[in-house]
C-alpha cells in the first residue's frame, strides 16, 4: 500500500492513455474493420464477412506475390546483413588494434541516416548510363558487369537488397561487436594453448558464444523486413510492373485508392504475425538484460 | 591475464620464427580492408557533398570528381527553391517536442512499473514494450485521428511520433531503473519528500544518462521518417525535411546539384547529433539490441 502511494500509478497514463489510442485502438478497430466493405467513397460500412481475405488470397489479386517478395527481401537482407556485419565486427574485434572506434563510426554512418535521402542517392548511384556503379564497372574493365539495376524486372529486388544492406550492415556489426565484447579473452587464450586454429575457435567458441547476439540481431531484422517500406518506395515504388511490390508499399496504394476494407485486412494479418514475433523478441531482450 | 603478455611478447623474439613479421603483414591488411569497407560506406555521403557544389551541368553525371568551381549558391538557391527554412523549422520542432513529450512520459511510467511490481505494472510493462513489434495500422489510426482532430495538424503529428517511440524508451529506461539502488527513495522517504519531489529532484537527475540515450535515438528516429507525415500530413507547408526533398527531387530530377543540396542539409544535423552522441547511441542500440 506504502508502494502505491511513493509510486503512483498516475506516472503510468500519461504513456499508457497514448499507447492505448495510437497503437492499441486502432489494431482493435482493424479486427472489425477487416470484415467490411469500409472505403472513402462511402459514408455506409457494411459488414462483408470474409470478402476482404478472399480479395487477398485470391491470384488475380497480387497479394501473395507481395507477401513472397516481402519474404525474399527479408531473408536475403538477413543473410547478408549478419554475414558482412558478422565479418566487419571480427575484423574489428581481432583483426585491428588501432583506429577501431574510427572504423566503426564510419561503417555505423548508412544506419543512421534517413531511409529516403539514401533512397534518392542511390537512384543516382544505380542509374544505367551515368550512375557510379556502372561507371566504376566499366573503369575497371567489367562492361560486361554492368546492369540496369532498377529496371530490369529480374534484378529490381536485388538491388533494392543490396542498398539495404550497404544501410543495415553497420546496424548489425555495432550489435555483434557488443557481443564479442562480452566474450572473456581467456577463453581464446586456453582454446590457443588446446592448439585450436584460427577456425576452429570461430566454430566452437565466438559463434556458440555469439549465439544470443545472432537470435536478437535475426529477430529485429524480420521485424524490420517484414515493415519494410521507405526503401521499395523511393528506389522503385513497386515497379517496374509489379515485381518489387512488398506488403507495405501495397497498403499504401490500397490507402491512395480509398480501399480501406482489405487495406485494413492486410494489415491486420500482419498485425498478428508480429505479434507472434515480437512475444519472442521481447522475451529475448528481457533474457539479454537479465543475463548482463 | 596481463601476467601472461610479457611472456608471449619473449616468446615471439625467439629466433628462426618470425610471428612479429608476419603480424605486421596481417595487421596491414587488415587495415587496407577495414578502409576499403569505410570507403564503401562514406562514398555515397562524398558522393552528394561533392555534387552539392557543382553547376547543373557537371552535377548532370553525378560522378565522384571534385568540382571545377564551388557553387555555394546552389545552397540558397535550394534553401529558397525547396521552401527548406519551414521544412527545417518544422523537422527541429517535431523532432524535439516528441521527443521530450516521449522520454519523460516513458521515464515515469518506466519508473514507476520498474519500482513498483504490483501484477497490474508487471502486466503493463509487456503490453507496452509489445508496441516495439506491433505494426501501425494506417487505415484504423486515420480514423483515431479524425475522431480526435489532430489529422493533418502539427500537434496531431508530435503526439503521434511521442507515442510511437514510448514502447522502446520505457524498454530502455525500465532497466536502467532497475540499477538505481532502492536505498535512495527510502532516504528521500524518510526525510519527508513526497512521491512528486522523489522523483524529480532525486530520480530524475540520476536518470540522465538513459534519458540521453532514449532522447538521441527518438530525435533521429523522428528526424529520418517519412512514412507518418506521408500519411498524415496532406500540407505541404507542415512537412518535415525528408518530404521536402522528397517532393524536390520528384519536381527537380535533373538538377542533381540542387537535390544534393538538399539533401546535404537534410543529413547534416544528423550527421552532428550521430557524431556528438555516438557513444549514448551504439549503447542505447544494443541495450537488450534493439531498434529496427
Amino acid at each position: 500500500m506504502l508502494h502505491n502511494k511513493v509510486y503512483p500509478f498516475y506516472f503510468v497514463l500519461g504513456t499508457l492513455i497514448l499507447y492505448m489510442v495510437f497503437f492499441v485502438i486502432p489494431a482493435v478497430m482493424g479486427l472489425g474493420y477487416a470484415f467490411t466493405d469500409w472505403n472513402r467513397y462511402s459514408t455506409d460500412v457494411n459488414y462483408v464477412g470474409l470478402d476482404n481475405f478472399k480479395t487477398l488470397t485470391s491470384s488475380g489479386n497480387n497479394y501473395i506475390h507481395y507477401a513472397r517478395n516481402t519474404f525474399t527481401f527479408t531473408t536475403a537482407t538477413i543473410v547478408l546483413k549478419t554475414a558482412l556485419g558478422l565479418a566487419f565486427a571480427l575484423l574489428l574485434h581481432n583483426g585491428v588494434r588501432h583506429l577501431r572506434s574510427l572504423y566503426r563510426l564510419i561503417i555505423f554512418l548508412p544506419a543512421v541516416l534517413p531511409m529516403v535521402v539514401v533512397g534518392i542517392i542511390f537512384k543516382s548511384v544505380l542509374n544505367p548510363r551515368r550512375g557510379l556503379l556502372n561507371e566504376f564497372l566499366r573503369a575497371v574493365g567489367l562492361d560486361a558487369w554492368t546492369q540496369q539495376w532498377l529496371t530490369d524486372p529480374d534484378l529490381a529486388l536485388t538491388s533494392i537488397v543490396g542498398v539495404d544492406t550497404w544501410k543495415g550492415a553497420g546496424y548489425i556489426m555495432v550489435i555483434l561487436l557488443a557481443g564479442l565484447q562480452t566474450i572473456p579473452t581467456e577463453y581464446y587464450e586456453a582454446a590457443q594453448i588446446d592448439g585450436a586454429n584460427a577456425l576452429a575457435r570461430l566454430r566452437h567458441l565466438t559463434l556458440p558464444l555469439l549465439r544470443p547476439a545472432l537470435i536478437v540481431a535475426t529477430v529485429l531484422n524480420i521485424l524490420y523486413g517484414l515493415k519494410i517500406f521507405d526503401t521499395v518506395y523511393v528506389l522503385t515504388n513497386g515497379g517496374p510492373g509489379y515485381s518489387t511490390e512488398v506488403l507495405y508499399t501495397a497498403i499504401f496504394k490500397e490507402f491512395s485508392k480509398g480501399r480501406y476494407g482489405v487495406g485494413t485486412a492486410l494489415s491486420s494479418l500482419l498485425f498478428f504475425v508480429m505479434v507472434f514475433i515480437g512475444y519472442f523478441v521481447i522475451r529475448l531482450m528481457e533474457q539479454g538484460r537479465t543475463n548482463d | 591475464m596481463t601476467k601472461g603478455r610479457p611472456l608471449t611478447a619473449l616468446a615471439s623474439f625467439r629466433p628462426g620464427r618470425l610471428p612479429t613479421a608476419k603480424k605486421v603483414g596481417q595487421q596491414g591488411f587488415n587495415h587496407v580492408l577495414a578502409i576499403l569497407i569505410c570507403l564503401v560506406m562514406y562514398a555515397p555521403v562524398h558522393l552528394v557533398v561533392v555534387n552539392s557544389l557543382k553547376d547543373r551541368t557537371d552535377a548532370r553525371s553525378m560522378s565522384i570528381q571534385r568540382p571545377t568551381t564551388l557553387h555555394w549558391d546552389n545552397y540558397s538557391t535550394v534553401i529558397e527553391q525547396a521552401n527548406l527554412e519551414q521544412a527545417f523549422l518544422n523537422s527541429v520542432l517535431y523532432a524535439s517536442s516528441s521527443t521530450v513529450l516521449s522520454t519523460i512520459l516513458a521515464a515515469m511510467a518506466a519508473y514507476v512499473m520498474s519500482r513498483n511490481k504490483t501484477p497490474l505494472n508487471r502486466f503493463l510493462y509487456f503490453f507496452i514494450i509489445m508496441g516495439i513489434a506491433m505494426p501501425i495500422n494506417f487505415f484504423t489510426l486515420t480514423k483515431v485521428m479524425q475522431i480526435t482532430h489532430l489529422i493533418n495538424t502539427q500537434i496531431g503529428i508530435i503526439v503521434l511520433y511521442a507515442a510511437t517511440q514510448l514502447p522502446f524508451n520505457t524498454f530502455i529506461i525500465y532497466g536502467f531503473v532497475e540499477s538505481l539502488p532502492r536505498e535512495l527513495d527510502e532516504a528521500a522517504i524518510v526525510d519527508g519528500a513526497g512521491p512528486l519531489r522523489l522523483y524529480f529532484k532525486v530520480i530524475f537527475p540520476l536518470l540522465t544518462p538513459v534519458l540521453v540515450t532514449a532522447a538521441l535515438l527518438s530525435f533521429l528516429d523522428i528526424w529520418n521518417n517519412f512514412i507518418f507525415p506521408l500519411y498524415y500530413l496532406n500540407d505541404s507547408s507542415k512537412w518535415p525535411m525528408p518530404l521536402a526533398v522528397y517532393n524536390f527531387f520528384g519536381q527537380f530530377e535533373s538538377y542533381w546539384n540542387l537535390v544534393s543540396a538538399d539533401i546535404v542539409l537534410t543529413i547534416l544535423p544528423v550527421i552532428a547529433v550521430y557524431l556528438l552522441g555516438q557513444r549514448f547511441i551504439v549503447s542505447g542500440m544494443t541495450a537488450g539490441s534493439v531498434k529496427g
